[in-house]
């Protein structure tokens, strides 16, 4: 993990050494200034030296100076490092999802992608802030005080090193209680924080059943819970201060003991004692910072494992090493086509599907919900591999040919579909980069898009908010359609992308497209029997397998699953808001 | 559905390191925080006070004791030849004493805080929640749900970082400080003015830096909120990317926004990085300074000035600085604690559902041919209404609603139903159909009250819906809606949400009247599967069945269906229907359809247009009306 994370600091090397140094100059600094203080007092003041005073409080304005300089280019390099180390790290997610799979999105979920981009980020860069400036900081404090304390007095300094193993024994046990104890709190906090969730999305049935105080109690008990576990929690790290406060109290006491002995034994001087003391304070500290960045450092660790799992992650989908970058036609062959998401899933979604295509042909798909009609187009433009048998476009497997190619031939207007923020005309030039405003009201009119475009103030230029949330669900269909046309595929899929589409509209794009890409070959997924009725030909799936393949006359005869859909749409008049029959 | 309203704006992300945001009266907000930990902990929070200054004082006598020991013990003992250490480890007793008491006490404080935080902060999420649930349904309706949720999450937090470490701290700090201070210009004051210069000079830089910082701050936020925008309209769309391979434009897109985040966010922590050194070093400075005039000072024995003192000095000094520096740290998390404390306080002040209906629902017999309210849990419901002369009346749940002129709109100004007629006689069927956005939905809204009307009377039995106690008109209403919702807990713990008490031969039985039963069983566990996520691991068309059931536990006499069928496909909504059939027979149903076979059998069906009812009668009636239905069930709209 670590090995992967530390790949991408890259350019920011020079700056993640150079940081750690500066630190440590620093620290260098920091400890010079208790000896300069001593030598102060003892040779100074005790001795009357007025101008030892001067030369050596000079040379501390001049230490705590470089300090200062040292210090800050400390805090620019741990700024330059981790913030570049974080930039990095996104990109190389980034562009590596880009080489995603369908499959590999699936496996992350949208959420889960977008999580470890942010927040997992921004978690990593904290972290490596810490480690970069206090890493190598508190430690070298420690060591660099411990010496100078040695240096000093071998005899007193030994107290602190009692000290520093039996604090650093305790906070290393309170901290790992603690640790443990947080991520068991934490785990029922975010249950509490969904069941509230939950009570929000769900108000309307909470108040339709008047179960307020039913909820209300529910929540009292587990909020209850919460409660217990987090004072049991805390109780450890209350610990911390106290314990701090003792070892501290306990070394000044005991040094100012056997220093007193000293120096009126005449082996140490009053300067060495204050020196001695202020090590004390700079030993601790730096305990007590170390104990923070391992607590920090464990709290980042799950973000950095997520964000590991992503680089790590290769696709399931590469270009064949020498690539096919011609589609001859549209045809389309499933050959004992077996389908399931994810190598190891125990049920194949798709089962032996042996189909036959030609170009030019309209084909429609239905069939009833988990019946695989999706997973079935999604192999055609080769968004999924297929786990056993061949699909065929054009007469190649699709294996054969360059990805882009593919994917430029075989256009697919996805079930669940999304718009960009942008002007119209930005979302549709993602089917054709170069087309020419022209073409792009061509492919408007084909998917019956330019009636509404016109309707709005800006036209084309109408911009498009995120998710496409400023049009209705059947103008993005349509916007959808229209981007798609764009491509001028050789293969055009639609999965159910009229569904929020009126009837009439839908049979008017229906009859364009047979008058205007006779030679496209159309593939229609749809709920409607109506949207599917005409068509050259209907697939009938059921639960992963064809069970009628033909026209509807054919179908009505033989295909019980296809005339009990058919009179259950129509027997009744279908759909109020878009009526079955045209 | 009602336009959303985003007031909680900059909730969720705005927050975190950066700069200060606004508060508008802290002072209030203050005071309104401390009353609500004292009134549960006034004793913790006043041994909390003791303790803090306890604790302080012992830490300051404990570096007062630098002086003693140099001045009063060492320097006297150092001339003698047989110096007698036992005047010291008395002085050193009595100090280790002292030591302990503070340890003791900062131990005590943290310990009690513990439980005054979490248990303010477990009140506060109580009171929350509970005040949420009586919230009328159109807050939730224009309030982003993830604006509430970060109430509940970000804020909170921010609220414990403040009660439980900012205030103790501040408190602390602000006491040592003004002891600490004491100590100073008890021992020498011209060092202390130089302390305080000092003080000043720290202070003005790191304000300087501060506003820096916060600029930087400010972009870092701004750019942050881009690259997180993007991310998620990409990651989103990463299928259609792949599809377009549209992959490089994307990549190239992000990195100019990521190049851009990296810039200012460099910018942003180098000057937050650079706050420390500065403190600490002007610190030290402070220090020297204070040394080198402190040793003249003692060095010509300036005001009895002793290196004893000195010594003591220089710890104050040390002393000083550091929370003069914590205090500054602090109030940036106090105001940030407030600024949360406004959004909990603004939750909690919503405004509940007003309920003045004082009819109740009860249990009725028939004795003699009278109507009589029981304990008893017969079959039979009556509404019990207390006129103001004392006297009773039952009137018999029948299950017959009457709209009269009926005006609604979500926002007053903004009128979406207009004039609405309707009578439904216990027992029938009323659909209502009509294009997206006609006023299906809202009308349902009404019955229950989730919204209520502007203008108009809504009258159930005969009374109006409005004198009628809205849990207990809501009991006699059952409702399906078209998005199902369900809770974490086995599925039997969600059948039975419509009827707490309900056996668990009821539970069965319901399910088995919602066509639920056979699927139930085939579950891992069964009616003790438990369901998590809005029962993520259901589909679409079993989620439904559950809410049916739900529904038919509670038995309600009037039902409420509102598209309850639209996402489910043809082949699972016969089954979903014929559960349906049998849930509606012998009740009051309210059916808002997309289909019209669910329709046609209906008693009366009501073509809304506009908020308008514009054609109304039964399925032959309104063929032979040849409107808009006509129209739409003959396909007439599509040939035009």
């Amino acid at each position: 993990m670590i090995k992967t994370l530390a790949a991408h600091i890259k350019e920011y090397k020079a700056a993640s050494i150079a940081t750690p140094i500066f630190m440590i100059l620093e620290v260098i600094m920091e400890t010079a200034i208790p000896v300069l203080m001593a030598s102060i007092i003892d040779k100074g003041v005790e001795a009357g030296n007025m101008k030892h005073i001067y030369t050596v409080g000079a040379m501390m304005v001049a230490v705590a100076a470089l300090g200062l300089l040292f210090g800050v280019l400390g805090g620019k390099y741990g700024a330059k490092a981790s913030t570049g180390f974080a930039r990095n790290l996104r990109k190389a997610m980034y562009e590596n999802i880009q080489t995603f799979a369908f499959s590999n999105i699936d496996k992350f979920s949208t959420a889960g992608l977008v999580t470890r981009l942010t927040t997992d980020v921004t978690n990593v860069q904290n972290a490596y802030q810490m480690i970069l400036r206090m890493c190598m900081r508190a430690p070298f404090s420690l060591i660099c005080a411990m010496v100078m304390a040695f240096i000093i007095n071998a005899r007193l300094a030994s107290v602190y090193l009692i000290a520093v193993i039996i604090l650093g024994g305790a906070l290393v046990l309170i901290m790992s209680r603690a640790t443990k104890y947080f991520g068991m709190v934490f785990e029922k906090y975010d249950d509490l924080n969904a069941s509230v969730q939950e009570n929000i999305s769900a108000i309307r049935v909470v108040k339709a059943y008047v179960r307020e105080d039913y909820e209300k109690d529910k929540f009292k008990k587990a909020n209850g819970n919460i409660y217990n576990m987090f004072v049991n929690a805390e109780k450890i790290i209350t610990l911390n201060a106290p314990l701090m406060q003792t070892t501290v109290y306990t070394c000044i006491l005991c040094i100012s003991w056997m220093g007193a002995k000293m120096i009126v034994g005449g082996s140490l001087t009053t300067g060495e004692l204050m020196s001695l003391l202020t090590y004390c304070m700079n030993i601790l500290m730096s305990l007590m910072m170390l104990s923070m960045v391992f607590v920090m450092i464990t709290m980042s660790a799950a973000s950095a494992r997520r964000i590991t799992e992503v680089l790590n992650e290769k696709t399931d989908i590469c270009n064949p090493e020498e690539p096919v970058y011609e589609v001859a036609d549209g045809s389309v062959r499933f050959d004992h086509v077996n389908f399931a998401y994810g190598k190891n899933a125990a049920e194949p979604v798709l089962k032996d599907i042996n189909i036959s295509i030609n170009a030019g042909e309209t084909i429609g798909i239905i069939g009833g919900t988990g019946s695989a009609k999706s997973s079935l187009v999604n192999l055609i433009s080769r968004l999924y591999d297929v786990n056993g048998g061949a699909v065929y476009v054009g007469g190649r497997d699709v294996r054969e040919y360059d990805i882009e190619t593919l994917r430029d031939e075989v256009s697919v207007v996805l079930q669940k579909n999304v718009l960009f923020s942008g002007t119209i005309l930005d979302n549709l030039r993602w089917g054709n980069k170069n087309a020419t405003e022209e073409e792009c009201r061509r492919a408007c009119e084909l998917a019956c898009a330019d009636e509404f475009i016109e309707r709005f103030p800006d036209g084309y230029k109408t911009y498009i908010e995120q998710g496409g949330s400023n049009v209705s669900g059947g103008q993005k269909q349509r916007l959808c359609i229209a981007r798609a046309l764009l491509k001028k595929p050789k293969i055009l899929i639609l999965d159910d992308s009229t569904s929020a589409v009126d009837t009439a509209t839908d049979a008017k794009i229906r009859r364009a497209f047979a008058k205007e890409i006779p030679d496209t070959t159309k593939i229609i997924i749809a709920q409607r029997i109506s949207s599917v009725e005409h068509c050259d030909r209907i697939i009938v799936l059921d639960d992963g397998v064809v069970s009628g393949f033909g026209n509807h006359d054919e179908l009505m005869k033989s295909n019980e699953i296809y005339r009990d859909v058919y009179e259950s749409q129509t027997g009744g008049g279908g759909d109020f808001d878009e009526p079955g029959k045209v | 559905m009602a336009e959303k309203v985003r007031e909680f704006k900059g909730g969720p992300g705005a927050r975190g390191r950066g700069p200060r945001p606004k508060v508008a009266n802290p002072g209030k907000l203050f005071k309104r925080i401390m009353q609500y930990v004292m009134r549960r902990y006034t004793v913790h929070i006043i041994v909390v006070v003791i303790c803090i200054f306890v604790g302080v004082l012992a830490n300051v006598r404990g570096t007062l004791f630098m002086q003693t020991l140099i001045d009063d013990y060492i320097l006297p003992m150092m001339g003698s030849a047989d110096p007698d250490f036992g005047p010291l480890l008395a002085a050193m007793a009595r100090v280790a004493v002292f030591y302990a008491i503070g340890a003791l006490s900062t131990w005590v404080y943290s310990r009690i805080m513990v439980n005054v935080t979490q248990g303010t902060l477990r009140d506060l999420r109580q009171d929350l929640f509970s005040n949420m649930e009586g919230l009328p349904i159109k807050f939730f309706d224009t309030h982003a749900h993830g604006d509430i949720m970060s109430i509940y999450t970000n804020d909170i937090d921010t609220l414990r970082q403040m009660i439980s470490q900012s205030m103790p701290q501040l408190l602390n700090s602000v006491i040592t400080v003004v002891s600490v201070f004491i100590s100073m210009v008890v021992l020498n004051v011209p060092l202390t003015v130089v302390t305080l210069v000092m003080v000043a000079v720290t202070l003005t830089s790191t304000k300087t830096i501060a506003g820096r910082s916060s600029k930087y701050f400010i972009a870092q936020q701004k750019e942050l909120g881009k690259v997180n925008g993007y991310i998620e309209e990409m990651m989103d769309g990463q299928k259609v990317v792949k599809v377009f391979c549209h992959e490089e434009e994307s990549i190239e897109n992000f990195n100019r926004l990521n190049d851009k985040l990296c810039e200012s966010s460099y910018n942003a922590n180098q000057f937050a990085n650079i706050m420390g050194p500065v403190t600490m070093q002007i610190g030290n400075i402070s220090y020297v300074v204070c040394a080198m005039v402190g040793g003249v000072l003692a060095l010509n024995g300036f005001g009895g000035f002793t290196l004893g003192g000195l010594a003591s000095f220089l710890t104050f000094n040390k002393s000083f600085n550091q929370p003069i520096n914590q205090m500054s740290q602090q109030l940036n998390s106090v105001i940030m604690g407030l600024a949360g404390a406004e959004r909990v306080f603004r939750l909690l002040d919503e405004v509940h559902e007003e309920d003045e209906g004082n009819v109740t629902l009860v249990n009725a017999k028939l004795e003699n041919g009278v109507l009589t309210e029981t304990d008893e849990r017969t079959e039979m419901w009556a509404w019990k209404n207390i006129r103001k002369d004392g006297t009773e009346e039952l009137v018999e749940l029948k299950g017959d609603v009457v709209f009269d002129d009926v005006d609604f709109g979500y926002n007053p100004d903004k009128i979406v139903l207009h004039g609405v007629n309707l009578y439904a006689t216990p027992g029938q069927k009323i659909a209502f159909v009509g294009s997206t956005g006609a006023g299906k939905t809202t009308i349902t809204n009404l019955i229950n009250r989730f919204y209520d009307i502007q203008d108009g009377k809504i009258r159930y039995d005969g009374i109006n819906i409005n004198h009628i106690k809205k849990d207990d008109l809501r009991h006699s209403l059952g409702i399906v809606l078209q998005d199902t919702h369900l809770f974490t807990g086995t599925v039997r713990d969600n059948i039975r949400y419509g009827k707490l008490e309900a056996t668990d031969d009821e539970v069965i039985a319901a399910a088995k009247l919602a066509n639920a039963d056979s699927f139930i069983r085939k579950l891992p566990d069964g009616y003790d599967t438990v369901l998590k996520g809005d029962g993520a691991n259901l589909s679409q068309g079993q989620r439904q069945l559950l809410a049916i059931a739900r529904a038919a536990i509670a038995d309600p006499p009037a039902l409420i269906l509102d598209e309850a069928t639209s996402s489910i496909d043809t082949r699972t909504e016969q089954i979903v229907q014929d559960g349906m059939d049998k849930l509606m027979k012998g009740r009051t149903t309210f059916v808002i359809a997309h289909r019209l076979s669910t329709v046609r059998n209906s008693d009366c069906i009501m073509v809304l247009e506009n908020g308008r009812i514009i054609e109304r009668g039964n399925h032959d009636q309104l063929m032979e009306l040849k409107g808009r239905y006509y129209q739409l069930y003959t396909g007439g709209l599509a040939a035009s």
